[in-house]
């Protein structure tokens, strides 16, 4: 931990830093609040910090976005694409998979809470988790007799 | 220099937007946070060299999932309560992962650089073969068109999957609402 202090380390490792500052304020609301919209988004944010990180792994220092040139019959010019630095393309395409299953899966959470709503009336994670354990002790209640004469 | 003052300012930007998200309970000014947050991302993912998932998170990010996060709130409630429970519990969690996380971060080779393990072997690849192979001038679009044609179908199949869940999740709705009606 003692080369935090060094500031030539920091100086490349401040990006990482502060992705993981993001990303915890993302976890931090999907512990903390209670409402089930916010702690979706809570994850999104999370999940976009995640997406940073990874994306920031192929940057290269004085590198530019990985698209060429092209010559003027719309093939890749390839003698004006000599000495130019790229960026990693890779974790771009792998990032944008991700995006798109990304939104997949918030959108069924979205529906998920609809449904939560038309069955509980609420969206509290607290108002269901009392409404799940009065509902547990009236089955309780209600099947005592039953449960005893099986015994 | 210029690059290293950009990213700052977006980053002071996204974490205060991130903290006015913790704080807010009315939830159609956390949705359009949430909103604004993408955008940010999606400035900084240019910062990062990164223009395709920069639009893909500008469309995604900010356009659909905020059209649906505000569906979702028009059909339940738009505030949020106070949690009753102290957030002392929340916080230990959230620091002991990022204290994790730092320490993980450590043996990471330094931001841009350019012989770093990743920049070792298939990236460069497909930078020097795509112009022969494919003769597209985005690389992007020849990796995820060609390379890796199978992880783009693979998606596909997870966002066809999420649109059948989300179908059988929702439909009936407004059945069920007459039926409740009848029975009142």
């Amino acid at each position: 931990m003692g080369q935090l202090f060094n500031l030539q380390f920091l100086a490349g490792h401040i990006h990482y830093l502060l992705f993981i500052v993001l990303m915890m304020t993302g976890l931090f609301i999907v512990v903390d609040k209670t409402n089930l919209v916010k702690k979706i988004i809570g994850l999104n944010i999370f999940q976009v910090s995640v997406f940073m990180f990874y994306v920031s792994i192929g940057k290269v220092t004085g590198g530019t976005a990985p698209i060429f040139p092209m010559d003027d019959k719309y093939h890749v010019d390839k003698e004006a694409l000599q000495g130019i630095v790229y960026s990693n393309p890779l974790p771009h395409v792998l990032i944008l998979t991700a995006i798109v299953v990304g939104i997949a899966t918030t959108s069924l959470g979205l529906a998920l809470i609809i449904r939560i709503r038309e069955s509980f009336n609420t969206i509290d994670e607290e108002d269901i988790l009392n409404i799940e354990q009065e509902m547990t002790r009236d089955d309780n209640i209600k099947y005592r007799d039953v449960a005893e004469g099986l015994i | 220099m210029i690059d290293t003052l950009t990213n700052t300012v977006l980053f002071v930007m996204l974490v205060l937007t991130a903290l006015a998200i913790v704080r807010m309970e009315r939830l159609f000014a956390v949705v359009m946070l949430s909103s604004v947050f993408s955008l940010l991302s999606a400035l900084l993912f240019v910062t990062l060299d990164a223009v395709d998932v920069a639009f893909t998170e500008a469309a995604v990010g900010a356009g659909i999932s905020t059209v649906l996060m505000l569906g979702t709130i028009a059909l339940t409630k738009p505030i949020a309560k106070r949690s009753r429970h102290t957030a002392f519990v929340p916080l230990i969690v959230v620091c002991v992962t990022g204290a994790a996380l730092v320490y993980g971060t450590l043996d990471m080779p330094a931001f841009g650089a350019y012989d770093a393990p990743a920049q070792m072997h298939v990236g460069p690849d497909y930078l020097a073969r795509t112009p022969d192979d494919i003769d597209v001038p985005n690389v992007v679009t020849a990796i995820l068109g060609s390379y890796r044609g199978y992880d783009t179908l693979g998606e596909t199949a997870v966002v066809f999957t999420a649109g059948i869940g989300v179908l059988l999740l929702l439909s009936g709705l407004r059945r069920r609402r007459e039926d409740e009606d009848e029975e009142v």
